[in-house]
C-alpha cells in the first residue's frame, strides 16, 4: 500500500524562506537522521532544512558522508543491504523513510545525477525517452525529448544525432544528458553528487551555468570537494566534518555568503581557509 | 643501454637503493627472467596447438585412404549385353536379383515392398548387398596412401590377391544421408545426427531459461549474506564439477525410472512404449541439461555482475523499478556474456558420451527419432560403439564421424556466435 506524496502547492514553492533553517518553503527536511552501515555509525543527528528552488551545496573532507547524506534524501541508500537509517527525512511533510512509501516513487519525484556520467548504452533519444516511458508518459515523446535537451543546453549539440549512442558523447556531453534524463521525468529535486569532478574545467562551467539556470525550476542539492564550485553557485552551504569515530557531523548550515566570510564555527574556518582538509 | 645516475642528482646516501653499474645489471637482470617466463608461455602455447594438429591429422588420416575390396561376384561378370551394371535398367537389375539369391529372400523383399514400386537406385544397392557382398579386407591411413602408395599396392596384391584396391573417402554424402548398418560401406551417421539434434535442442529449451532465471535470482533478488543463499552458492559451484556419469547415474533414476510414465510417452499414449522404456530423447535431453545447468548459472551469474552498477543506480534514480532495471538494463548488457556461457556449456553438451550410456542410448537403430519420446542414439555413442568394433574399417567409420561431429559443433557455435554478435551490434547503436 503506498501513499501519494503530497505535490507542493504553487504558493509553497514560491516562497522562498532567507534563513535555510528557517520555516516554510523547504523542499526537504533531515531531522535526526543517522545513518549506519552495519553497526559503524556513519553520519549521526543530521538535522538539514533544505530550501526550495535553491542550490545547497555540501562540503566537508573526505569520508565526512556527504554523499551518504545526499542519498538518503532519495532513498538511493536502499540499495546497500547492511544500511540502516534512523530519523526522519520529510519530504512535503511526509517522512520518505514511513513502510508505506515506496521507494520508487520517491526517486521519480527527486532525481539524482551521479559524479561519473553514467548514460545508458543506448540512443541519446532513449536515454531521455526511457525515464518517462516506464513512468507512463502518455505525450509527445519527440516534443518531451527536445524540451529536456533544451533545459540541459545539450539540443544544439545533439539534435542531429539523436539516434546515435550516447557513449559517443564526451564526458561534459554525457553529463549533461545524464542531468536531462533526470529533468524528463518532472523531479521536484535534483541531487547531484559532484557532478563535474569528472571533467574539465570547461565543462564544469556550463554544468555550473545549467545549475543555476535550473534552480528557477528546482531544487538542487550538489555535493562538491570544489569550494570555489560552492562559493560560486550555491546559495546556501551545509559544512560536514568527521569526528573521531570516522562518524560525520553536521558542523554548520546557513548562507554561502556567511559560510564563507564569517563562518559561526571554529571547525567551518579552518576547513574554508584550507588549515584542514 | 646503462644510464648511470649522475652524483648531482640528490640521492639517498644510505646505499640501499642500488645504483650505477649495479643497478643496471640488476634492470638486465629482471627483464632477463621476464623474457624467459614469455619463453615459458609461447612454448605451451605451442604444445596446445601441436596437440590439436596431431589430433586432428589423426582424425584425418583415419577418415581417408586406400581400401582393398574382394566381390564375391565381380560386378563385370553380371554386365548383360556388354552393359555393365551400373547402367542397366530396372527390369535387367530385377531379373540379376532373381537370377542370384533365394527365392525365399527374394519373397521377403517383395513383402517388404513390391519390385514395381521399388526405384531402380534402390534394387542396384540391393544386388550390391546380396550378390556382389563387397567386403573390405583392408584399409590404410591418408598418409600411407600419399606418401607410401607402392607398398599400399604391393601389400593389396600379397596379402588379398583378386582384391580391388581403391582410393575412398569415409565421409561421404551418403555416409550422412545414411541410417546405421553392420555393413560399413553402407553405414551412416543420420540417425545419430537427428538424435544429437533433438537431444540439444531439449537441453538448452530446458536448461537456458531454468539457468538464467536462476542467475538472475542469485545475482539481483538474493541476499547474499544469508546463510541459506551462501549455501546454494557453493553448491552450485561444486555441481559443476561433479562427474558426468553421476549426472547419468541421477537421469536414469529419476527420468528414465521414476518418471517413466513422463518420458517414455505413455501419458499421451505416443511412443516406442515396447522398447523405450523411458530411456528416450527427453530423458537425455533433461539429464544434460541437469549436467551444464551449473555451468550456464556460473556464467550467467557472472556476466550479470559485470554490468557496471552505475547503471543500476542510473535506472533506479529515474524511478525505474528493480524489475525495470533488471529488463531494460542489466539484461540487455549481459546476454552477450550470458550467451557465451550458453555456447560453452552446450558445446561441451553435444559431446557427452557417458550420462548417455546409462540413460540408454541405443547402440544400434536404424530409425530417425520421430519427437522427444522416441528411442534415439547420438554422435558420441556412435563414434564410441564403432571404435569398440574389432574390424580396422569400422575405426575408419568413427573418425569419419568425429568429423561429422566436429562440423556439427563448429556449424553450432558459430550460429551461437553470430546472435551474440548481432545481440552486441544492436546495443551499440540502439
Amino acid at each position: 500500500m503506498t501513499v501519494a506524496i503530497k505535490r507542493p502547492s504553487q504558493t509553497q514553492s514560491e516562497t522562498v524562506s532567507s534563513s535555510p533553517n528557517g520555516t516554510g518553503g523547504n523542499a526537504i527536511e533531515a531531522e535526526r537522521m543517522s545513518v549506519f552501515y552495519g553497526d559503524f555509525c556513519a553520519v549521526r543527528d543530521v538535522d538539514m532544512k533544505v530550501p526550495s528552488n535553491k542550490i545547497t551545496a555540501i562540503i566537508g573532507p573526505s569520508g565526512c558522508g556527504k554523499s551518504t547524506v545526499l542519498r538518503c534524501f532519495n532513498r538511493m541508500n536502499d540499495l546497500i543491504t547492511s544500511v540502516r537509517i534512523e530519523g526522519e527525512v520529510l519530504f512535503q511533510g511526509q517522512n520518505i523513510y514511513d513502510s508505506e512509501v515506496d521507494p520508487v516513487e520517491v526517486r521519480r519525484r527527486i532525481g539524482m545525477v551521479f559524479q561519473k556520467p553514467n548514460p545508458f548504452p543506448k540512443t541519446i533519444y532513449e536515454n531521455v525517452a526511457w525515464g518517462t516511458r516506464i513512468n507512463g508518459f502518455r505525450g509527445d515523446m519527440d516534443e518531451m525529448v527536445e524540451r529536456a535537451l533544451r533545459s540541459a543546453a545539450l539540443w544544439d549539440e545533439v539534435k542531429d544525432k539523436l539516434q546515435q549512442s550516447a557513449l559517443g558523447l564526451s564526458g561534459g556531453q554525457q553529463q549533461r544528458l545524464c542531468i536531462a534524463r533526470a529533468i524528463a521525468v518532472e523531479p521536484e529535486i535534483i541531487l547531484m553528487d559532484e557532478p563535474a569532478s569528472a571533467l574539465d574545467p570547461i565543462a564544469t562551467l556550463r554544468i555550473e551555468d545549467l545549475m543555476k539556470e535550473l534552480s528557477e525550476k528546482y531544487t538542487i542539492i550538489v555535493v562538491t570537494h570544489n569550494m570555489q564550485q560552492a562559493a560560486r553557485i550555491s546559495d546556501y552551504t551545509a559544512f560536514f566534518s568527521v569526528d573521531d569515530e570516522r562518524t560525520g557531523n553536521l558542523i554548520e548550515f546557513d548562507d554561502t555568503e556567511k559560510i564563507f566570510t564569517n563562518p559561526g564555527q571554529k571547525s567551518t574556518e579552518d576547513y574554508i581557509t584550507g588549515r584542514f582538509g | 643501454m646503462a644510464i648511470h645516475r649522475q652524483q648531482t642528482l640528490s640521492q639517498p646516501a644510505d646505499g640501499l637503493m642500488p645504483s650505477g653499474t649495479a643497478y643496471h645489471e640488476q634492470v638486465a637482470a629482471r627483464q632477463r627472467r621476464g623474457r624467459t617466463w614469455a619463453i615459458v608461455f609461447q612454448a605451451t602455447m605451442l604444445s596446445g596447438i601441436v596437440a590439436l594438429c596431431a589430433l586432428l591429422l589423426n582424425i584425418l588420416n583415419q577418415s581417408f585412404g586406400y581400401v582393398a575390396i574382394v566381390n564375391t561376384i565381380d560386378p563385370t561378370e553380371l554386365a548383360v549385353d556388354g552393359v555393365p551394371l551400373n547402367e542397366l535398367p530396372k527390369d535387367n537389375l530385377v531379373e540379376i536379383l532373381e537370377a542370384n539369391i533365394s527365392a525365399g529372400l527374394m519373397r521377403r523383399y517383395e513383402n517388404d515392398m513390391p519390385f514395381t514400386e521399388r526405384s531402380r537406385e534402390d534394387v542396384h544397392d540391393l544386388i550390391l548387398e546380396r550378390v556382389v557382398e563387397p567386403q573390405v579386407q583392408a584399409t590404410w591411413g591418408l598418409f600411407d596412401s600419399i606418401f607410401a602408395r607402392g607398398s599400399v599396392f604391393a601389400e593389396a596384391e600379397e596379402q588379398f590377391p583378386g582384391s580391388d584396391v581403391y582410393f575412398r573417402s569415409w565421409l561421404t554424402t551418403s555416409f550422412i544421408s545414411k541410417s546405421q548398418s553392420s555393413e560399413p560401406l553402407r553405414a551412416g551417421v543420420r540417425t545419430a545426427i537427428f538424435g544429437s539434434l533433438w537431444v540439444v535442442a531439449i537441453t538448452i529449451l530446458f536448461s537456458f531459461p531454468i539457468g538464467v532465471g536462476a542467475a538472475i535470482y542469485l545475482e539481483e533478488y538474493a541476499q547474499k549474506e544469508r546463510l541459506l543463499n551462501r549455501l546454494i552458492q557453493t553448491n552450485i559451484n561444486n555441481l559443476a564439477g561433479v562427474p558426468s556419469i553421476i549426472y547419468g547415474m541421477l537421469g536414469l533414476a529419476i527420468f528414465v525410472r521414476i518418471l517413466e510414465l513422463f518420458t517414455s510417452g505413455a501419458f499421451l499414449g505416443i511412443g516406442d512404449q515396447s522398447t523405450a522404456n523411458g530411456r528416450t530423447i527427453i530423458s537425455a535431453g533433461l539429464t544434460l541439461g541437469l549436467l551444464i545447468l551449473p555451468l550456464i548459472i556460473i556464467n550467467g551469474q557472472e556476466a550479470i555482475r559485470a554490468v557496471p552498477n552505475s547503471l543500476r543506480q542510473a535506472g533506479f534514480g529515474l524511478g525505474a523499478t528493480h524489475w525495470q532495471v533488471i529488463w531494460h538494463h542489466v539484461l540487455p548488457s549481459a546476454m552477450p556474456g550470458v550467451l557465451t556461457g550458453t555456447i560453452l556449456a552446450v558445446s561441451r553438451a553435444i559431446g557427452e558420451t557417458a550420462p548417455l550410456v546409462i540413460v540408454g542410448a541405443s547402440t544400434f537403430i536404424a530409425l530417425d527419432p520421430s519427437g522427444p519420446f522416441s528411442k534415439f542414439t547420438v554422435l558420441p555413442i556412435q563414434i564410441y560403439q564403432w571404435t569398440s568394433r574389432p574390424q580396422d574399417e569400422f575405426r575408419n567409420l568413427a573418425a569419419a564421424a568425429i568429423l561429422v561431429l566436429l562440423i556439427l559443433l563448429l556449424s553450432l557455435n558459430a550460429s551461437a556466435v553470430l546472435l551474440r554478435n548481432r545481440f552486441d551490434r544492436s546495443r551499440a547503436i540502439a
